[in-house]
């Protein structure tokens, strides 16, 4: 990594310590993990999974909605704020691409994100092994939950950003922000629900339904881990699907959508004129 | 002696709007040029497309040998803007060592350079505690780093007060001697005629005038007042000798052309015993400013 793109992660990790972003973060995903976990340990017996593997399934669910959230919440303001603030067309003049001050930015919000995520799915599996003595069995699926959401939250990351450098007013990006994570965490899921049930098994459930799964980047992060997971009986809602896709289609899905939305974020911050 | 910064033909139009026109100039190293202009004139949009934030519509610029925000020309232009803003949250000294790592200069070189513009005490205060001034001489700092070959100044001394704005301009020499090109604007035209080698006028876009103060205030042409006290008694006898006196209570005003001038005085001077004093005022910079930016029906 270059100097210029460190320099700038540095500063920026600074910043999101000093705004309390590290804070927040880490306590939402600690609380609510520890929350989901405690609450999750009534059915364990009767599925015969061990308890971190429920664990993780009760987490997927959880992070669908929190590691967007998170991660648009921390980049609305990256480059709009920037406009306002009027700190972007100085820092437009130094010897740094404006790639090189996105990632940047990235490096420092993913951080943020990955140790608020390794603290709240850290101490749900803490608890998990407190009470499991098999826990163990379930850890290729924690490990597989942590380095997932990680790329869920750099793909909401860079659709914070372009949204940021689109709207170019932190008031208007964080309209724009809430309205995606909206659209696409919680209205997209309920319109495909709405979709198949007045199709009742028709052409749309069978072809269209899984695609249109695999394009949200929210649906193929949870379709990924129900269908890698051991315990996808224990999911309930949508993971029914999840055994009718390959699980190399919502992993690809999984891996590209970070680079689609920080290639987005990329041109149109490119587009900006301070 | 080469040019650091050449511009020729420039234009630039929003949306239709001519901004800039025909805009033709040039700084050479270790030239402090001084742009003026009303709000408005252009100057700040001139100042974006000479650090390549803003693409031009038309004509060249060079700088420094490069594009405008070509990575060669972007090493060795350093930029203050209008009103200088940096993050809240950040110290002085966090700020400063951000833009050196920027530079790929070491972070320790921002408590020296922080010492140069007066801010070594409040290094380690977060900048929303301090005042324009302070965050004015922060950007200042950061605009000193590395040795920049072409400064870019928007209206550096706005928020500084005047023993500041001393230092400030003493600074500025030393960057010039060492080779540095200037190019700065203001609206304080009293500080820039003394400290400034050449000044550029832009009215409405079009670059109206630019040279010397003193060749700018030869080609103006501009009256010069001339303000006689008579003895008690003898004004009538003044009026008659100096045809266009104009009495003021019991002075007299009469202005004349820079080549009238001592003609002017010589007759003044015959009326020795009948005058009390004389005031000659050449026009101000102020004048010499109006007269060129009105000119383009402004």
């Amino acid at each position: 990594m270059n100097a210029r793109i460190l320099a700038t992660a540095a500063s920026e990790f600074r910043i999101s310590r000093r705004n309390r972003w590290v804070a927040i973060a880490v306590a939402l995903m600690v609380v609510f993990s520890l929350v989901l976990a405690a609450a999750g340990s009534a059915p364990t017996g009767a599925l015969g999974a061990d308890r971190l593997s429920v664990t993780v399934a009760s987490l997927t669910s959880l992070s669908v909605y929190l590691v967007p959230l998170v991660a648009l919440l921390m980049s609305f303001d990256a480059i709009a704020g920037e406009i306002e603030r009027g700190t972007l067309p100085l820092v437009l003049t130094y010897p740094a691409a404006r790639w090189e001050i996105l990632a940047g930015k990235l490096v420092a919000h993913l951080g943020v994100l990955i140790l608020a995520l390794v603290a709240g799915y850290g101490a749900a599996a803490l608890m998990a092994f407190a009470t499991d003595p098999d826990a163990a069995s379930g850890l290729p699926a924690l490990w597989r939950l942590t380095w997932s959401s990680a790329l869920l939250g750099a793909t909401f990351l860079g659709i914070g950003y372009a949204v940021s450098a689109l709207a170019r007013r932190p008031s208007g990006a964080a309209g724009l922000a809430v309205a995606v994570w909206l659209g696409l965490v919680v209205l997209y899921d309920l319109g495909l629900l709405a979709a198949v049930v007045a199709d009742d098994g028709g052409s749309f459930t069978t072809d269209i339904f899984p695609v249109a799964l695999l394009v949200n980047p929210a649906d193929a992060f949870r379709l990924f881990n129900l269908s890698a997971a051991e315990a996808t009986a224990a999911a309930a809602g949508i993971g029914g699907a999840a055994g009718a896709i390959p699980v190399w289609q919502s992993l690809l899905s999984v891996v590209l959508w970070p680079l689609l939305a920080l290639a987005l974020a990329s041109l149109a911050f490119r587009r900006v004129e301070p | 002696m080469t040019s650091t910064l050449t511009i020729s033909h420039l234009t630039k139009s929003y949306d239709g709007v001519q901004v800039l026109t025909d805009v033709t100039l040039d700084v050479a190293a270790g030239q402090r040029v001084a742009l003026l202009g009303h709000n408005g004139a252009g100057k700040s949009t001139l100042m974006k497309i000479i650090l390549g934030l803003i693409p031009a519509s038309g004509g060249t610029v060079t700088v420094c040998g490069g594009r405008p925000g070509s990575a060669q020309a972007r090493a060795q232009v350093a930029y203050l803007p209008e009103n200088a803003a940096f993050h809240p949250a950040l110290t002085g000294q966090e700020q400063l060592a951000y833009y050196l790592r920027l530079r790929g200069r070491p972070a320790t070189e921002a408590l020296p350079l922080l010492s140069r513009v007066g801010l070594a005490d409040a290094a380690q205060r977060r900048i929303s505690t301090y005042s324009k001034g302070m965050r004015q001489r922060v950007g200042l700092a950061q605009a000193l780093i590395g040795h920049p070959r072409l400064l870019v100044l928007d209206e550096p001394t706005s928020g500084l007060d005047p023993v500041s704005r001393r230092d400030f301009y003493d600074l500025l020499d030393g960057l010039a001697a060492e080779g540095a090109a200037i190019l700065l604007s203001s609206h304080a035209l009293t500080e820039v005629e003394a400290r400034t080698d050449r000044l550029l006028i832009l009215s409405g876009g079009k670059l109206v005038a630019q040279g010397a103060l003193a060749d700018l205030r030869r080609e103006a042409a501009l009256p010069v007042a001339l303000h006689v006290t008579p003895h008690n008694g003898y004004v009538s006898d003044i009026i008659a000798a100096l045809p266009g006196a104009i009495r003021v209570g019991e002075a007299l005003h009469l202005t004349c052309t820079q080549d009238e001038k001592l003609a002017v005085l010589s007759r003044i001077a015959a009326l020795q015993g009948k005058v009390a004093d004389l005031d000659v005022t050449p026009p101000s910079l102020e004048d010499i400013y109006s007269h060129y930016s009105r000119r383009d029906g402004q």
